[in-house]
């Protein structure tokens, strides 16, 4: 596979609020391990999950309008959102395969786009592109003896028509890179149950009851913390774990981390650099015990 | 002149085919999508009887359902299905024809979310959460869930007071326009 270095990159909303730490560590340790990021200029929202299940044209538009400003650039697309990367991906899947909606989506846009401009995920890339002996080879401050349970979702791995960069049902570059900072993956079944996503705005006590039986299970495969990769997930474990426990029974304070805040950790970025105070369930106490 | 089937039970099978571009026909109720679904607790039909209700034409019950709204859109139904059908897909399409024809809404939040976050996009490019949490919040009349997470989340930075505006939010707001007269045609 080729090795890209330099890519259109596209934050996505959350990232600009309620992610921002994503945002931050992804910069910090692209920047660390050698990846440049060009942001899309004026990059517009996806649409998410309410254009999807609102306006089917503006789902695949919205995306399109993105990807436009991104071949402008002449680069592939890399995103840190889950999110962000289904909706991109799928739009792509929608011009190449259905004519219609091709010409739909041109209409709207007012551009002629048959779905050319790559998108990637993060996680993609690191693995599949970098690789990680090259992560392994920038550690230098090892992550030794923290244990920590991967946490996929959903869309970083279904559908994996749209997706499939790793195992939809056994996911396992998270890991391996976990493994590669020289921490400990525990073994765990729920590593791509899904979080209850947006609900969490609507129906609230749906998102307690997914987050408790997560965080729990983690706990119980011996995880410290949980590693995610998408800001819906890090807001529904994290922000939302004291109204979970409330609901369902206590679980001893659990950080929710994103990878990158972790990889960061372990390429000796600052804690500063790598967003941490953004959490609401400190991972101070962890990282004391860890020795990092 | 209509087939047999669709003599018998309307069109509402066909109608969902089309809007969904997934063959609902082929379901035969293996209930893999259900025993898979993390919100099937909560939901008053489990997706594998949506599918079967969609075949016998039960229009009003299937628009009416709350099922419809609470999908997480997680798509493990759809990555499962022997059949290769995209439930996922089924359910979004049913809840823009709950919305299209009228039909009281089994869960009206959903709806409300839909239009205040799309909103937010179409002024500003972007979704500006406090905004979109605002107009939800009047919509949904559901003042009181999160309300004490809010002075956390300005603390922590999660939350601003004024929108980060693209500076292709006047292009968004004509795709917007043009969006929805595609729809329409539909």
């Amino acid at each position: 596979m080729t090795v890209g270095t330099r890519y259109a990159f596209f934050p996505g909303c959350s990232l600009e609020s309620t992610g921002w730490d994503l945002d931050r560590s992804t910069r910090a340790i692209c920047r660390a391990l050698g990846i440049e990021l060009v942001d899309i200029p004026d990059w517009v929202c996806c649409g998410s999950t309410p254009a999807h299940t609102s306006n089917a044209t503006l789902s695949v538009a919205l995306p399109v309008m993105n990807l436009l400003k991104a071949r402008e650039l002449g680069l592939p697309v890399l995103t840190a959102c889950a999110s962000c990367y289904a909706r991109l991906r799928t739009a792509n899947d929608t011009v190449q395969d259905d004519p219609e909606e091709r010409a739909r989506a041109e209409r709207v846009t007012g551009k002629p786009y048959h779905g050319g401009v790559v998108v990637r995920h993060l996680l993609d890339v690191l693995v599949n592109d970098l690789g990680v002996d090259a992560v392994r080879a920038k550690v230098r401050r090892p992550l030794t003896g923290m244990k920590v349970a991967c946490y996929y979702g959903c869309l970083l791995t279904r559908p994996p028509r749209i997706v499939a960069f790793d195992d939809a049902e056994h996911p396992s570059c998270m890991e391996e890179l976990v493994t590669a900072i020289g921490a400990e993956p525990v073994q765990w079944p729920f590593q791509t149950e899904c979080c209850g996503a947006s609900l969490a705005i609507t129906r609230a006590e749906i998102v307690n009851r997914l987050s408790h039986r997560l965080l729990s299970m983690a706990r119980l495969a011996g995880a410290d913390c949980l590693s995610v990769a998408c800001p819906l997930c890090e807001s529904n474990l994290d922000l939302r774990q004291a109204d979970a426990a409330k609901a369902h029974g206590p679980i001893p304070d659990t950080p929710v981390l994103y990878i990158t805040q972790l990889l960061g950790l372990a390429l000796g970025l600052s804690n500063a650099e790598l967003g941490l105070d953004a959490l609401t369930v400190s991972a101070e106490p962890m990282l004391a015990a860890s020795g990092v | 002149m209509p087939d047999t089937l669709e003599w018998q039970t309307g069109s509402f099978l066909k109608d969902v085919e089309r809007r969904s571009g997934t063959p609902v026909g082929a379901c035969f109720q293996c209930h893999k999508c259900s025993t898979g679904c993390p919100i099937a607790p909560d939901m008053d039909l489990l997706s594998s009887q949506v599918m079967r209700m969609i075949h016998l034409g039960q229009e009003g019950s299937v628009l009416e359902s709350r099922a419809i709204w609470l999908c997480a859109s997680c798509e493990a139904c759809t990555t499962r299905c022997p059949m290769q059908i995209d439930v996922a897909a089924v359910m979004d399409s049913l809840r823009m024809m709950a919305v299209e024809r009228k039909v009281e809404l089994g869960d009206p939040r959903g709806e409300q979310f839909n239009r205040s976050f799309l909103q937010s996009v179409c002024r500003h490019g972007r979704v500006f959460e406090l905004g979109m949490m605002v107009a939800y919040k009047i919509r949904s009349r559901d003042f009181w869930t999160d309300a004490e997470k809010s002075g956390k989340m300005f603390s922590k930075g999660k939350l601003s007071l004024l929108p980060k505006r693209s500076g292709s939010a006047w292009e968004v707001a004509r795709l917007f326009r043009r969006a929805e007269e595609e729809e329409k045609k539909r």
